[in-house]
């Protein structure tokens, strides 16, 4: 039961996500497309940002897990202050962390300054892109998986401990697999950010093809770039959407899964 | 959520593992080794005259077609050297040259964005090769019927501009200071390009461009000279970054660019003698 006039906004809020995207797909140049996209514009991006998603969500697993798990068994006090920190880059503009990076990292910054004493320059390099793509995706890991940990308790794991088994055990055995929804959704997620990270990568990692230049740069490389048709740009732009369309049907079919 | 029940086992549970707490040290100097670890240089190519090098040019917006048609001219000639280009607004390029980016040839549309550099011993000395002046850039056939500055500030044509960082809109301001046309646009770009495809794809109604813009873009753009422009030269300098690894070849690109046959290929994309 809800008031018929709901229908009205509630529309015209699914008409504005989802119009554009119909837009775009009308704009499609569907003959030269297998030509745009077997182009090496389009593939040299579509492998860089791949590679780098993937060792960036790698990295989100390897350091957000253990985070989250921290996090979610500390004191309430600590656990509020430790989840207001790795929220900070979810909610700040990608840009403002490739400043933040830059500050860090870039030539003169504050440990990149020491960093160019033993010869290490990460800036514009493949490495800062995945540096950046992971400072921003990591929160999402952080959050789906400390939440999942929260929701969970820590009943079954006392019992088992109780029971005797051992740490490492309870973690593998108990813990792991009750957060897996979570921690799927989280991975699927930080990869998507991943993939889509523009603006920190712009910045901190620059724009040169095959180094940094990844599938967000390429299509707005192409669109306002040189000589390049936008018809590039729409042709990656619809590559970009058929993989969150995977994502969103593995996150789906896969939670069907982990659920039943 | 059931966050009551949730406390006290948690308590409880922290009390127990309190003492295999993570040691905040160890996980920043892991943290440390992991950004290290990605960082790892890739080993620089030694500048000797036969081995494979890639040569690294940032290039002013502008430059994009003549200097892809440059580069293929100096692996022709040396085909031990491959060259990735970068083009984007000189600003932009400026900045991340001042931020270590693996440049080894750098080219402006401007002298001042190339002072910034040499002013921080970034660049070697620079050459101008080759100039530029503004056009009004309109759709084809101008159906707006946009024929002077002052009808760029017209309230039903939507005008667009080099942001005036970028060496295309400090020529755009003089020139449509010059003109004493002030005007408000609808967006201002980082790159010249940027200009170009705002009008070529009808974004916009107008936009001041180089003319090797219009040139480079017969089918998407139409090109007006508005008054006063050939009095507003963009001048082009190119210089080899101060860190590059491969002054050589850099040296080699500059010394295509400057020769006879450099300056006809430039001169064919519709710049100007510098």
């Amino acid at each position: 039961m809800i008031p018929r006039l709901l229908y009205i906004p509630a529309s015209i809020g699914l008409a504005l996500l989802i119009v554009p995207l119909a837009g775009l797909l009308l704009r499609v140049d569907w003959a030269g497309l297998p030509a745009l996209l077997l182009s090496k514009e389009a593939l040299e991006p579509l492998g860089l940002s791949l590679v780098t998603a993937f060792i960036s969500t790698i990295l989100c697993l390897l350091l957000g897990v253990p985070l989250a798990v921290v996090i979610a068994r500390s004191t309430p006090r600590v656990a509020g202050l430790l989840r207001a920190l790795v929220t900070v880059p979810l909610v700040l503009p990608p840009l403002v962390g490739g400043i933040a990076l830059l500050s860090l990292l870039g030539r003169t910054g504050v440990l990149g300054e020491y960093l160019e004493l033993v010869g290490l320059r990460v800036p514009f390099t493949t490495a800062a892109v995945v540096i950046a793509q992971t400072f921003v995706a990591m929160p999402f890991l952080v959050i789906a998986v400390e939440g999942a940990l929260r929701t969970m308790g820590t009943r079954y794991e006392r019992v088992a401990a109780t029971l005797g088994a051992h740490r490492s055990t309870v973690f593998a055995r108990i813990t792991l697999p009750l957060v897996l929804p979570g921690l799927l959704a989280g991975t699927v997620l930080s990869f998507a950010r991943a993939l889509g990270e523009f603006g920190a990568t712009a910045l901190f990692a620059g724009n040169q093809a095959g180094v940094t230049r990844t599938m967000p740069l390429a299509i707005y490389t192409a669109f306002n770039g040189s000589g390049v048709t936008t018809d590039q740009a729409v042709a990656l732009s619809l590559l970009l959407i058929a993989v969150a369309v995977i994502i969103l049907v593995l996150i789906g079919t896969r939670r069907a899964a982990v659920l039943s | 959520m059931n966050r009551f029940s949730q406390v006290s086992p948690r308590r409880r549970h922290h009390g127990v593992t309190a003492h295999h707490r993570f040691a905040p040290t160890a996980v920043v100097a892991a943290s440390l080794a992991l950004l290290a670890g990605c960082a790892a240089p890739t080993p620089a190519s030694s500048p000797t005259a036969q081995a494979p090098q890639t040569l690294t040019i940032y290039a002013a917006a502008s430059l994009s077609g003549v200097f892809d048609t440059l580069a293929a001219q100096l692996t022709t000639d040396n085909p031990s050297i491959t060259v990735e280009t970068n083009y984007d607004g000189s600003s932009t390029l400026v900045t991340q040259i001042s931020e270590g980016a693996p440049a080894d040839v750098f080219a402006s549309a401007d002298t001042r964005n190339m002072d910034a550099l040499a002013a921080d011993n970034l660049v070697g000395p620079s050459m101008l090769f080759a100039s530029n002046t503004l056009r009004i850039a309109v759709a084809p056939g101008n159906p707006l019927g946009i024929n002077t500055l002052s009808d760029l500030a017209r309230p039903n044509v939507i005008s667009v501009l080099c942001a005036p960082q970028v060496p295309c809109g400090t020529a755009s301001a003089t020139l449509l200071g010059n003109a004493g046309v002030t005007l408000s646009p609808a967006s201002e770009e980082q790159s010249v390009t940027a200009v170009v495809t705002k009008v070529a794809e009808g974004i916009a109604d107008a936009g001041l461009v180089y003319a090797t813009d219009i040139a480079a873009n017969p089918d998407r753009i139409e090109g007006v000279t508005p008054a006063g422009a050939a009095d507003v030269v963009a001048h082009y300098p190119i210089t080899i970054v101060s860190d590059s690894a491969h002054a050589a070849a850099a040296q080699a690109f500059i010394d295509l660019v400057l020769s006879p046959k450099g300056q006809s290929i430039l001169a064919a994309a519709g710049f100007l003698a510098p």
